[in-house]
């Protein structure tokens, strides 16, 4: 299945060097879950802080059960705030 | 003892400027800056006074904390009625200013009356004096700083003063410090031009004396900027990517006010956001960022200082806009881009820069030019009737806009009385994106419900940072909560309305509760103030703060139904994203947050609550 991954903020620095727009497009196993597709990006997990799927938070203890499904939108940002 | 216990009360009817020993008593009770300055203005004032009239009191002040060790503390509050809601005002800025005013020797400064002609005050240490200021009238806000520093021949004074905005009454004119650092909402930068009070001009050589236990201060300044450094927020994130990194968070989760408030997400957020402003130009291979910038004190340093794109269309004729300057923040990026559509970084660093330049408050003002979009784009307002074409995301359109704002010129007039009475004037109410006539910041209240509470319940009209839920609903501070519930959201708004109370109220920066809770700042009032300063206390003052400014608006002739949002956050569900299909819950959490905040079913604090807290 294919699914969008976004990685933003200092997360950008994992992504693949072609990438535009803090964004890539990747095929995953049927039915993989969160944690899977981002550990391909071997990014310290203290740096996964924000993890959305279309636009929902995934709490850090559902990212090993949460399947994506195909055209899944999975974005991703380091500990980060504003006002 | 954390405060001078002086204030100087400057009657510019009669060209005075007499100290006096600050109330301690109200100090005990109200802390200082925003809940301290409130006192003496509900104190002073009658509820009901035009806020452009001289019956109005505008005060600048100072917190406890305000010029100490503490990080970030820099703040100052300027407190009045506001002149574009009616409600009361206090807008917080930071920078150097705040910490000037406390080494001159002084915790507040209250302006009653009304010059009869332009003028300045100038305050060297005790030395306060009220200065012609006929020369610096029609200057813009970076002129007049510089004009006052040269005319002393002193570049450390620090100056805060108001643009053509604020002289020409633009009902969301701010007062600017430090260049672009600003008081920034509600109109207090036509209040202070309502009274010819073109500036003022503070040095102090004093420091600050007195704190209470020094020792124990220095231990719990130093233990409190180590929580900051060592938080991954306040330590990193901030620092490096400032408040912008916001902007593709709240569009991917569906909450990015778009076009009026029409579409909750920007298919164009990506090219005004954080990670673009560090991005190079193909035009000049730089990058928009700088470099990150901190206000007096500050060991977060959050701001953004950019350099504008010399050959973009807003500039490329005026050189003065090519240094490096203030900003983007994410309000005002949010603002001046997604708001009216506009996705060019360079336009929106344009618009932001005159709006710091002449004063306005590039919220209400970008929010009010969304909802003249909106109007235009209905065929209500014509291109004869603006001047140009205003169709949602023309850059052109908005630089051109901030421009006629500014300077007062033929349609920049309307959109200077802001939306709410714009979209009145031309029979559409219902499109000003406000509450008590002040625009919404950039939360789209479908998609993060309990900042709809905040907003509506917000004392100064609609405002993120009078209960930033935000921090719990989207990035887990203290705790993370679904955005998508109301249930628990009355709670919540109110634990954080009172909490920033206090942290107003000390004198130090909000964006501290992000690695603070008030169990930190704690340790350092009770080292810097005599008293007792305990959690019960705090927790009591913050409440004590918020009713207080309750009662001040009620009596203005505000009721319940100015706790409300507009019609199409209520009626018109979100189209996209996690809250497609969801309007807001208000009508489910208002009177629920009534019965959490000791109010009855009107709104009114009931007489048990008022006598807990002394009131």
């Amino acid at each position: 299945m294919r699914v969008t991954v976004k990685l933003y903020a200092t997360l950008s620095d994992y992504l693949p060097s072609a990438s535009k727009n803090n964004r890539v497009e990747l095929v995953a196993a049927e039915g993989a879950c969160v944690q899977e597709v981002l550990q391909q990006f071997a990014m310290p997990a203290k740096l996964t802080h924000l993890v959305l799927v279309n636009g929902v938070f995934i709490p850090p203890e559902a990212r090993p059960t949460t399947p994506l499904q195909e055209g899944d939108v999975l974005a991703v940002w380091p500990p980060i705030a504003g006002g | 003892m954390g405060w001078n216990r002086k204030v100087l009360r400057v009657n510019l009817s009669a060209g005075t400027c007499v100290p006096e020993p600050l109330n301690m008593a109200w100090a005990n009770d109200y802390l200082g800056s925003r809940g301290l300055a409130s006192k003496y203005l509900v104190e002073e004032t009658d509820p009901k006074v035009d806020p452009l009239s001289p019956d109005n009191k505008m005060i600048m002040a100072t917190g406890p904390l305000t010029g100490t060790m503490a990080s970030t503390g820099g703040r100052y509050t300027v407190v009045t009625k506001g002149a574009l809601t009616n409600a009361i005002a206090c807008s917080n800025s930071g920078g150097y200013f705040g910490a000037e005013m406390k080494f001159a020797g002084w915790d507040m400064i209250i302006f009653e009356g009304k010059s009869p002609k332009p003028v300045y005050l100038y305050l060297e240490n005790d030395q306060a004096e009220l200065r012609d200021a006929g020369h610096l009238w029609g200057k813009t806000c970076w002129e007049t700083e510089e004009t006052i520093k040269a005319s002393h021949q002193d570049p450390l004074i620090r100056v805060s003063s108001i643009g053509s905005a604020g002289e020409n009454a633009v009902l969301f004119a701010c007062i600017v410090n430090d260049l672009h650092r600003a008081a920034g909402r509600s109109g207090v930068g036509a209040v202070m031009g309502s009274k010819n009070l073109k500036a003022v001009a503070i040095r102090g050589t004093q420091g600050v004396s007195g704190i209470k236990d020094f020792p124990a201060f220095m231990a719990a300044t130093t233990a409190a900027k180590k929580v900051l450094a060592d938080n991954a927020v306040t330590g990193q994130g901030l620092p490096k990517y400032g408040t912008q990194v916001l902007m593709n968070v709240i569009n991917e989760m569906g909450a990015l006010p778009t076009r009026n408030h029409r579409d909750v997400q920007f298919e164009e957020a990506g090219k005004i956001s954080a990670e673009a402003m560090h991005e190079k130009r193909p035009t000049d291979g730089k990058a928009h960022l700088v470099t990150n910038a901190a206000c007096f004190g500050c060991t977060i340093a959050c701001g953004r200082i950019s350099k504008i794109d010399e050959t973009h269309f807003s500039v490329k004729n005026s050189p003065k806009y090519w240094g490096a300057n203030g900003g983007l923040e994410y309000e005002a990026a949010w603002a001046l881009g997604a708001a009216n559509g506009v996705g060019d970084l360079e336009a929106l660093q344009y618009a932001n820069l005159l709006c710091n330049e002449h004063g306005m408050d590039p919220i209400s003002f970008g929010a009010t030019v969304g909802a003249a979009m909106e109007l235009y784009d209905l065929g209500i307002l014509t291109k004869e009737q603006i001047g140009l074409d205003a169709q949602f995301g023309s850059a052109e359109a908005l630089c051109k806009l901030v421009e006629m704002t500014a300077h007062g010129e033929g349609f920049g007039k309307e959109l200077g009385q802001g939306s709410a009475r714009m979209c009145a004037k031309y029979g559409r109410p219902e499109l000003s994106m406000s509450v008590k006539s002040q625009e919404f910041p950039a939360y789209d209240s479908r998609g993060i419900q309990g900042i709809g509470l905040a907003y509506a319940t917000s004392n100064r009209g609609a405002c993120h940072l009078r209960g930033y839920t935000v921090a719990s609903e989207v990035l887990g501070i203290p705790v993370k909560t679904d955005p998508l519930a109301t249930d628990g959201k009355p709670e919540l708004v109110k634990a954080f309305q009172d909490a920033t109370g206090v942290f107003d109220s000390a004198g130090i920066c909000v964006f501290t509760s992000f690695a603070w809770t008030l169990a930190d700042v704690q340790p350092q009032l009770q080292a810097a103030c005599e008293g007792d300063w305990s959690m019960d206390k705090l927790n009591e003052v913050g409440e004590r703060i918020w009713n207080m400014e309750r009662q001040y608006n009620l009596a203005a002739g505000m009721t319940a139904r100015d706790d409300d949002l507009p019609p199409r956050l209520k009626t018109e569900p979100a189209k996209t994203g996690p809250a497609k299909g969801l309007v807001n819950g208000i009508d489910k959490m208002k009177p629920e947050y009534y019965k959490v905040r000791g109010w009855d079913a009107a709104g009114v604090p009931e007489k048990a609550t008022l006598e807990r807290l002394g009131l």
